[in-house]
């Protein structure tokens, strides 16, 4: 700054004549009270997890361990672990093992399209950048439940995927209703939540380690893995973080585009509750199903990872 | 005996701009080359086109006798020390060092102890756990050159190396670099601004504006000859006094004085007389000391700035300002402002430069 600045009556700066020294005591006391001032600032946020997180978590875990009676309400006396035993069922097990499974995939699926796609938006000029931001978040214009619905027909059998494998030759897709159909549609679903987190990492990448490893004799593909990949391993993280939670609990889509043999574990939890009115079972799935995301959660913030 | 690197015609274009246009640059090996000019001139394309890092528009670029011009960076004896260091942050100071080896399929064990011996060179015992964000700056620095040099590459390139670096400490590692480009007889490619840094480092500079080549020689070259108003002003500090070519031995000045200049040009080809500050020496014009006329101008003395060991007057002239610089003798006259004075030089002091 170069303007002329208008006169200033220099005064002495004001000192409270009581002023604590600045001793340690003086020092602990004042971060004691920044303490106290940021835990008034957080206040409404901890109320807020209080009432919609820990209080519900709270009744799910104490209904997960009550009977329930002949005439499909629950009594919350006689408490057991019966509902924690059907756990290892064999259909128990099923649907859990391929809920996990189809959460796994979604998630590699997720993680191998979206990296080259984050790494071309962030290697862009800021106006392609921002063009193609835009471009992948248009789907959360629409209804998630509407564009599962556009799936539905687009996947049927005589929907414009079928047709075309038809006119090609091969013969009418009967993809509908399968589990090919519903990790389709999660990936479709939930690759935002995997290209933003890798964008936003990639894109700080300074791009001279990458010519610097060039210039050390690394291939591309060594340029890759010894440079590009562990630079930006916190946002596979929390990308893998963020389509496998939703994945693994997933239940419209898998409603809408699975059949009647791709139950998943979102999809049966409902049953639990609303169908066979068995409350404390759906509360012991839906309790597993909450520790398991809270698990890799934890995980990954231990493992030094940033905020997600 | 083929050059390190021998540069024939080569421009580099982005989109609209001409980064590099049309060089010729042979670099010897073993040679200490400084690529000197100012902000955006094009060192850095240059240095990079000869990593392989860009590619040429036009032109051929060969390493040892063997053409290079689209060949990817790893398939090229060259290394580079980055501007800013480009150090691997997930890597301590071993790993960075060891990376160009590992990724030839050195094994680990020998590229371990390769990487020790080039952390040793560059005095860094000791600190080869730690991570580049642990490290001073002329750490940081000393790591990437143990990491470009353990490769052994035949040619270093080193963009601005030194740039980040305070005074001191740079002072420091130009000697240092110097000593150890001497030690290993590889060819360093250095790009800086700093004239200084380039005259009291290099064999040979080359110096560069707007993309183009305006000189190449060895610092004295440069500074005693240089070839244009722009390189005279460039390298070090200079009076250019403007006039035109009157005959092979005389110059005539705008203000229609004339003095002895040897040239070949060409009656009526418009100059300009570069005259080193400390080349040109100051006398009373009443105390008839009188120097040549032929090699003098007459002023008055404006401001006189003490330097401790030297003295710096401004004479202004009829048309411009000058600058006489000597060294503090206090057997000399002193001057003071408003003093009229003789300005004189030899006559072999001046170079002539194109008035360009
Ligand atoms: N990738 C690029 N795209 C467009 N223009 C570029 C690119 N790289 C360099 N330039 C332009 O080319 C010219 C030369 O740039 P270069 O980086 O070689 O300069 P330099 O001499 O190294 O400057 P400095 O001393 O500031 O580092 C500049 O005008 C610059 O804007
Ligand atoms: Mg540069």
């Amino acid at each position: 700054m170069t303007g002329t600045l208008p006169p200033v009556d220099v005064a002495p700066p004001e000192v409270e004549e009581d002023a604590a020294p600045a001793t340690p005591e003086f020092e602990a006391a004042s971060l004691r009270q920044e303490r106290r001032r940021g835990l008034l600032m957080a206040l409404p946020a901890y109320g807020y997890l209080v009432l919609f997180f820990a209080l519900p978590l709270l009744i799910v875990v104490v209904y997960s361990f009550a009977t329930r009676n002949r005439f499909g309400g629950t009594d919350l006396s006689g408490w057991n672990i019966d509902s924690y035993r059907r756990l290892g069922e064999p259909l128990v097990r099923d649907i859990l093992f391929r809920s996990v499974a189809l959460a796994v995939i979604t998630t590699v699926i997720c993680l191998v399209v979206a990296y080259p796609f984050a790494y071309y938006m962030a290697t862009r000029s800021e106006a392609v950048r921002n063009l193609m931001l835009v471009f992948v978040m248009i789907p959360f214009w629409t209804n998630f439940l509407v564009r599962n619905f556009a799936w539905r027909v687009i996947l049927g059998t005589d929907g414009p995927l079928s047709q075309v494998t038809e006119a090609v030759g091969i013969g009418e897709t009967r993809l509908l209703f399968t589990q090919t159909a519903v990790v389709l549609g999660l990936v479709y679903g939930f690759l935002p939540f995997m290209v933003l987190p890798l964008y936003a990492d990639i894109e700080r990448i300074d791009g001279r380690l990458l010519e610097a490893s060039r210039d050390l004799y690394a291939t591309g593909a060594q340029s890759f893995r010894h440079v590009l990949l562990p630079l930006s391993m916190p946002g596979v993280i929390a990308g893998s973080i963020l389509v496998f939670i939703p994945s693994l609990g997933a239940y419209v889509t898998p409603e809408i585009l699975g059949g009647a043999k791709t139950t998943l574990l979102g999809g049966y939890i409902v049953t639990q509750f609303l169908t066979a009115r068995n409350w404390p079972f759906g509360a012991s799935l839906s309790f597993v199903l909450m520790a398991v995301m809270l698990t890799a959660t934890i995980v990954y913030f231990r493992k030094g990872g940033r905020t997600l | 005996m083929t050059a390190a690197v021998e540069i024939t015609g080569v421009s580099k274009r982005f989109g609209d701009v001409v980064a590099v246009d049309d060089i010729d640059l042979r670099i010897d090996d073993g040679e200490f080359f400084a690529l000197l000019g100012p902000s955006g001139c094009g060192k850095t394309t240059t240095l990079r086109m000869i990593a392989g890092l860009d590619f040429p528009t036009t032109g051929s670029l060969k390493i040892f006798g063997h053409e290079v011009g689209t060949l990817p960076p790893n398939k090229r004896p060259v290394n580079t020390v980055f501007q800013n260091y480009a150090l691997f942050p997930h890597m301590n100071v071993l790993d960075n060092v060891a990376f160009g080896l590992r990724m030839q399929g050195t094994d680990k064990a020998t590229a371990r102890s390769a990487a020790t011996a080039a952390i040793g060179l560059v005095r860094l015992d000791g600190m080869e756990r730690r991570r580049p964000a642990q490290l001073s700056g002329g750490q940081q620095q000393r790591v990437a050159l143990a990491r470009a040099l353990v490769n052994e590459p035949k040619v270093l390139l080193l963009d601005e190396p030194l740039g980040a670096l305070d005074l001191k400490l740079r002072q420091e590692m130009q000697g240092e670099l110097k000593s150890l480009q001497r030690e290993l007889g590889v060819s360093f490619v250095f790009v800086t601004h700093d004239q200084e840094e380039a005259l009291t480092m290099s064999d040979r500079i080359a110096v560069m504006d707007e993309g183009r080549l305006l000189q190449i020689g060895t610092p004295e070259e440069i500074y005693e000859r240089p070839v244009n108003r722009f390189v005279a002003d460039f390298i070090g500090q200079t009076n250019l006094l403007e006039g035109t070519v009157e005959d092979g031995a005389t110059v005539c000045l705008v203000n229609g004085a004339r003095v002895a200049a040897r040239s070949d040009l060409t009656a009526g080809t418009r100059i300009a007389l570069s005259i080193r500050p400390e080349r040109a020496t100051i006398h009373h014009r009443d105390h008839g000391t009188g120097p040549d006329a032929g090699s003098a101008v007459d002023g008055e003395v404006v401001a006189v700035t003490y330097l401790g060991n030297a003295l710096v007057h401004r004479v202004k002239l009829d048309w411009m300002e000058i600058e006489v610089r000597e060294a503090n003798d206090p057997d000399r006259p002193r001057f003071a402002v408003g003093d009229p004075v003789t300005v004189a030089w030899d006559p072999s002091a001046a170079a002539l430069v194109a008035d360009r």
